[in-house]
């Protein structure tokens, strides 16, 4: 499983890598063995194992998703499953071991959270290795850790969510996450909090033929508000590496949640995530959702209105340049009614890159006066890239209010022209281009954010110009 | 001193030949109206001086301070000092106005530096003259605007990016009389003896604001009369007519 040397040409800042000596790390491959293995080391109650156990079964049973992007490469056996950085999740970056510090110092975190954050969680390869909110919001109830030790911890409520949005049997990857599970984060804000600042969650993979399965649970409870944004990198191999989460929220009535999603994977990293939501009465879940690199993504951020009045929007954007192939939408499933749903959808393809949209859009019998408006634009920066897209919509019932516009566009020449006879460079031009063209993406973005958005974008685009 | 000089410029677009030995010179501190019937070639010419792709070059030259530009790209044209108001401008939604007017500026005029708020009051003094409500600068780049509001964004350009040598295609088709007045009000203000300025009109109106030293008339490609502004009121009292008589005649 060796990828074509050029595709890892890519000007990608975060490649770098670094040499530690892991605390334990499992053999490479997967059996039953190694799924015991980790839930023994990890010292689990015996509900965890066998619901690990359900999952590992369910992997084995299940066949490759074949509708989707090319998975043929993954090979299994060749992937290492469980890799233990550190022996404990440190309360101060102190605790922390040296190299893995400086990593998280170069990639700018114990900056971003001395500025502007309420939490940082960060995990390298399958542990977190730290974790801290701001002490306030410990003293209102606000619960933000990684999901290891939240089991150990909120063992009650942990039991009470777990898997109960997406089941083991959900899909291949989901199962593979169950059985293997390692990291990720636990956030529960209790009834009434509002967390001004975001939290966030940084995951790292650092290890070559290393997969990261990382688990995170977040539960609003009724009228909360808050804002979890996620960040990944990964070191540039020539082999592949594996990414397969699960990620389950919970809004309650009345919570306003806001996810965000800031993937920037190197070009040997296949991207597998199962995300979903549960939005119940009058609560509104926000999923912000950007994909740069990767070799492929299947991401399908979905939001399952089950309470009256709830409301989502999910705003996802795409890159994809030379060797990536990004294959990620929405689905917003309307069980409720008064539900309202926004989809916005925008991709950028360059250097043969490739983007697939895939959304699905239902509402249920019964749910009446559902409004849902669907928009996905796709930007292709050269004849060479592709870009297609998939809506699906099961619509159970007449008096849904259902808009849906796409379009495919390709960059204008007499743009380009107009932006240069303003003294731009045809690079400034088209950054700028594709920097409007996402906009509506960055604006979402807390401020710091949007400024990297933009930076990486740029880094892309003009790594890709052929 | 600046000038910018064309010479027996033969050029076309898609393979089609447009212009046929042009000549034209235009010098800092002068306002030149190019005038002609629909299809004569003027919006050709300032694609072809500000460098279009597109459009090729099959004969003569264009100078800028006797140099010629004809090798090169746009951006580099429009960093010498060159400006092109554009008849059709491009939308680009989700760039602000005031975002994108400093990022060009920045690369027009390196050696001016100016912090975001001095730059901000630099533009609305600009916004000001052409009566643009402030928010205009949080509007995206022509996305949605009126006709009307894109040739003031135009001109808006020219005075925050303060060319050398204008170029102004149309700039005042489609506007109502009180637009036209603001718009030529600004275009008076701008022109100074550091500056050149070539209006590219259809029509005689805007000259009734603003005086030109010179009037060309183009036909099929050419430049076929030079004269003073009297030129443009005759021009208004016999059409174009007339002219495109005395072409045919001197040509055969």
């Amino acid at each position: 499983m060796v990828l074509e040397q050029e595709t890892v040409n890519r000007e990608y800042k975060y490649g770098f890598r670094d040499d530690i000596e892991y605390v334990y790390r499992t053999a490479k491959g997967l059996s039953e063995d190694v799924v015991r293995e980790i839930s023994g080391l990890k010292d689990e109650p015996e509900w965890m194992l066998k619901m690990r156990l359900r999952g590992y079964s369910h992997f084995l049973e299940r066949v490759m998703p074949d509708w989707g992007g090319d998975l043929d490469d993954i090979d299994f056996d060749d992937i290492r499953y469980y890799l233990k950085p550190s022996e404990k999740e440190g309360r101060s970056w102190d605790e922390v071991p040296d190299k893995i510090r400086e990593t998280f110092d170069r990639l700018g975190i114990p900056e971003a959270e001395r500025k502007f954050l309420a939490g940082v969680g960060a995990q390298y390869d399958s542990e977190v290795v730290y974790h801290k909110t701001l002490k306030h919001l410990e003293e209102q109830g606000v619960v933000f850790m990684g999901t290891d030790a939240a089991l150990k911890e909120y063992p009650e409520i942990f039991k009470e969510y777990f898997a109960t949005l997406v089941p083991p049997e959900d899909n291949k990857f989901a199962a593979l996450n169950t059985a293997v599970w390692s990291g990720g984060s636990f956030v529960y804000v209790p009834k009434g909090v509002k967390v001004e600042q975001p939290l966030q969650a940084y995951f790292r993979i650092n290890s070559e033929n290393m997969g990261q399965f990382e688990r995170t649970l977040i539960i609003g409870d009724e009228d909360c508000q808050f804002h979890y944004i996620e960040g990944c990198t990964a070191p540039t191999y020539t082999t592949n590496s594996l990414h397969a989460a699960v990620v389950e929220v919970i809004a309650k009535p009345g919570a306003i949640v806001r996810y965000t999603t800031l993937q920037n994977w190197s070009d040997n990293v296949y991207n597998l995530v199962t995300k979903r939501a549960y939005a119940y009465e009058n609560s509104t879940v926000e999923w912000v959702d950007a994909n740069i690199g990767s070799r492929l993504t299947m991401k399908y951020p979905s939001v399952y209105l089950v309470g009256k009045g709830a409301k989502t929007e999910i705003l996802s954007v795409a890159y994809a340049g030379k060797g990536m192939h990004q294959d990620a939408g929405a689905k917003a499933i309307h069980l409720a009614s008064d539900t309202q749903s926004r989809i916005t959808s925008k991709s950028v393809s360059q250097n043969g890159g490739r983007v697939t949209y895939r959304g699905h859009l239902a509402v249920a019998k019964g749910a009446r006066n559902v409004k849902s408006n669907v928009r996905c634009d796709a930007l292709m920066l050269d004849a060479v890239s592709r870009s297609d897209t998939y809506p699906y919509m099961d619509i159970e019932e007449e008096d849904a209010s259902i808009t849906h516009e796409a379009t495919v566009g390709k960059i204008s020449e007499d743009v380009l022209y107009y932006l240069m006879s303003r003294g731009l460079t045809e690079n400034e031009a088209m950054n700028m281009v594709v920097l409007g063209f996402l906009e509506i993406f960055t604006k979402e973005l807390p401020m710091e954010y949007a400024v990297e958005f933009n930076r990486l974008i740029k880094m892309e685009i003009e790594g890709n110009v052929g | 001193m600046t000038a910018l000089e064309v010479k027996n410029l033969h050029a076309g677009v898609d393979g089609k030949a447009i212009l046929h030995g042009l000549d034209l010179t235009v010098r800092a501190g002068e306002i030149h109206a190019l005038m002609g019937p629909n299809g004569s070639g003027k919006s050709t010419l300032s694609h072809v001086l500000m460098g279009h792709i597109r459009y090729e070059v099959y004969e003569g030259d264009v100078l800028l301070d006797g140099t010629s530009i004809l090798g090169l790209l746009p951006h580099y044209r429009a960093r010498l000092g060159l400006f092109l108001g554009f008849q059709y401008p491009q939308e680009v939604p989700g760039i602000k106005m005031g975002s994108f007017l400093n990022a060009a500026y920045k690369r027009m005029h390196p050696e001016n530096e100016m912090e975001i708020p001095e730059f901000f009051a630099y533009v609305d003094e600009r916004m000001n003259l052409l009566k643009l409500d402030p928010s205009f600068g949080a509007r995206y780049l022509n996305d949605g605007f009126s006709g009307g509001e894109k040739k003031r964004a135009e001109v808006l350009q020219m005075l925050v990016l303060a060319p050398r040598i204008a170029i102004l295609d149309e700039s005042d088709s489609g506007l109502d009389i009180d637009a036209l007045k603001t718009v030529a009000e600004a275009i008076d203000h701008f022109a100074s003896p550091e500056v050149g300025i070539l209006l590219i009109t259809h029509y005689q109106r805007l000259l009734d604001y603003v005086t030109p030293d010179f009037v060309h008339v183009m036909v099929d490609g050419r430049i076929v009369r030079s004269g003073g502004s009297d030129l443009a009121q005759k021009l208004e009292e016999l059409g174009y007519k007339w002219i495109k008589e005395e072409a045919t005649v001197e040509v055969t």
